[in-house]
């Protein structure tokens, strides 16, 4: 078998003796061992609850992250084009970005009550301001020689954009997206712990609440690393288009 | 007698000092003429102002003295009837090297963006590298395909700034060649900057000469050698010689 797949695979197997021997030496009823948690996404699929949730999820990511995909990467742009735009908004962009997606909460069911537009609108903001902020960054460091040849061949404003500014910023753009579909990812499970009735963060604050069922908790958190992995995954699938790979140093 | 295609006339440029230092004047009274067809070499030590004498001919600078007419009209911006090379290569590496070539043509019908694309590709020796992306390919061959890209909306002048300055010597030779085969075919006028005294012999019709600070036209010496230029006859040699002297340089290295 090939090492990349032998070696990680060891250390899993490894890992799951150590989890169930821990268990097993601490004689603890609570914590569950890897075969409960087995049994526990086996109970969760049966109750039809693993696909509703894993749904639940997926959605308000996707909605929450194209919402700031489709608003952070033109306002990037604009704002790192436009010089007086940028020194217009940078100090707010900077106040707004540090805060926590999740100090947002109250404010999100204040406004949106338990609903699915309060993960929604904490996803969004949790993913604009690193797309936006790259974006810019991307632009204020674009090579001016590409400007300048785009703007010889006498390209309107908009031509511009659209075939220098943007090809040139996609690469760290598509880094962006990666790093904040991540982040998104991260969040939607602390919004889901307090704003609403289902999805995967729902399931482990529900699972502990009522009965304290840890093999489910383990469970969830188990699909939410596989999830995050395969979102990963795919975003990653984007860095191997011909238009892009240039941005990237290559390492075989 | 031909109207001069490029009309410089008592160019100069002066930057202001920061904070209390005295100004730095960087041209002083330029006067340069070039005629509609000639390829006409800038060369000079580095900082005597030559990209920049360049950067004001083409629109990406302005004077602050003296006047710039370009085909019949003072220079207001780029404009795509003259094209710029630059030195870094200025070549999208997001496109394939057809649609790199292509991108200036881009409001012609798709037929005669094909053809036009299909003759540069051929001209400037790129043919099967059309799909290929500039980081697949060698520094002489991007700077190729910039030649290439810049030759397509048919320009009347193509500027010229060290566009070989980065490749090797090998590369260099090769590239001097074919740019000389491409402007007898293509009948462009050039204006070529370089800090390549060889360059310049091996190119030009004519030789600009400048020196430093401020910077300023020394000298300007017609080439009448035959091409294709033989860099071993007595002629090249001499016309070479003439411009090391002129720049202040001994053709000897050490002390004997």
């Amino acid at each position: 078998m090939k090492k990349s797949i032998l070696l990680p695979l060891s250390v899993l197997v490894a890992v799951y003796f150590l989890w169930d021997g821990a268990v097993l030496l601490s004689k603890s009823d609570i914590f569950p061992r890897p075969s409960q948690v087995f049994f526990a996404i086996v109970e969760l699929i049966q109750r039809g609850l693993l696909l509703k949730y894993v749904v639940a999820s997926l959605f308000r990511v996707s909605v929450g992250f194209v919402l700031a995909v489709l608003i952070g990467v033109p306002l990037g742009l604009l704002l790192g084009w436009f010089r007086s735009a940028f020194l217009a908004f940078n100090p707010l962009i900077q106040i707004l970005r540090p805060i926590s997606p999740i100090a947002w909460i109250p404010i999100a069911i204040l406004w949106f009550k338990v609903d699915d537009r309060a993960p929604i609108f904490l996803i969004f903001l949790s993913s604009l301001f690193p797309i936006t902020v790259t974006a810019i960054a991307a632009v204020q460091n674009i090579q001016p020689v590409y400007v300048r040849a785009a703007q010889n061949f006498g390209v309107t404003r908009i031509d511009l954009f659209k075939r220098v500014i943007f090809p040139a910023c996609l690469p760290q753009i598509i880094t962006s997206l990666r790093i904040s579909l991540g982040i998104a990812w991260l969040v939607v499970v602390a919004a889901e712990m307090i704003a609403v009735n289902s999805g995967l963060g729902y399931l482990i604050i529900d699972a502990r609440n009522a009965g304290k069922r840890y093999d489910l908790v383990v469970a969830g958190m188990l699909m939410i690393g596989l999830i995050g992995l395969l979102l990963d995954l795919l975003v990653r699938s984007l860095e191997r288009f011909e238009e892009v790979k240039w941005g990237y140093s290559e390492r075989s | 007698m031909t109207a001069p295609v490029i009309s410089v006339r008592d160019l100069g440029l002066t930057f202001l000092g920061k904070r209390g230092a005295p100004p730095i004047e960087v041209l002083r009274s330029v006067n340069l003429e070039v005629l509609p067809g000639q390829f006409v070499c800038i060369v000079g030590p580095s900082g005597c102002g030559k990209t920049t004498l360049l950067n004001i001919i083409t629109g990406f600078l302005k004077q602050s003295a003296g006047d710039v007419l370009v085909q019949g009209a003072p220079v207001k911006g780029p404009d795509p009837r003259r094209i710029f090379v630059f030195q870094d290569n200025g070549v999208f590496p997001w496109l394939t090297v057809e649609q790199n070539i292509g991108f200036g043509i881009a409001r012609r019908s798709l037929q005669e963006q094909r053809e036009i694309v299909h003759r540069y590709v051929q001209m400037v020796g790129l043919t099967g590298f059309e799909k290929a992306y500039p980081r697949e390919l060698s520094g002489g061959m991007r700077q190729r395909v910039e030649i290439a890209r810049a030759l397509a909306p048919n320009p009347e002048i193509i500027y010229m700034d060290e566009p070989f300055g980065a490749l090797d010597f090998i590369t260099r030779l090769k590239m001097r060649a074919d740019l000389t085969r491409i402007w007898q075919e293509e009948k462009k006028t050039i204006l070529f900057v370089t800090h390549d005294i060889e360059e310049s012999v091996q190119l030009a019709d004519r030789v600009v000469v400048m020196s430093s600070r401020p910077g300023t036209i020394r000298k300007q010496i017609r080439i009448e050698l035959p091409r294709p230029r033989d860099l071993d006859s007595p002629e090249y040699l001499d016309v070479r010689d003439e411009i090391f002297r002129t720049i202040g340089m001994s053709l000897k290295v050490g002390v004997g």
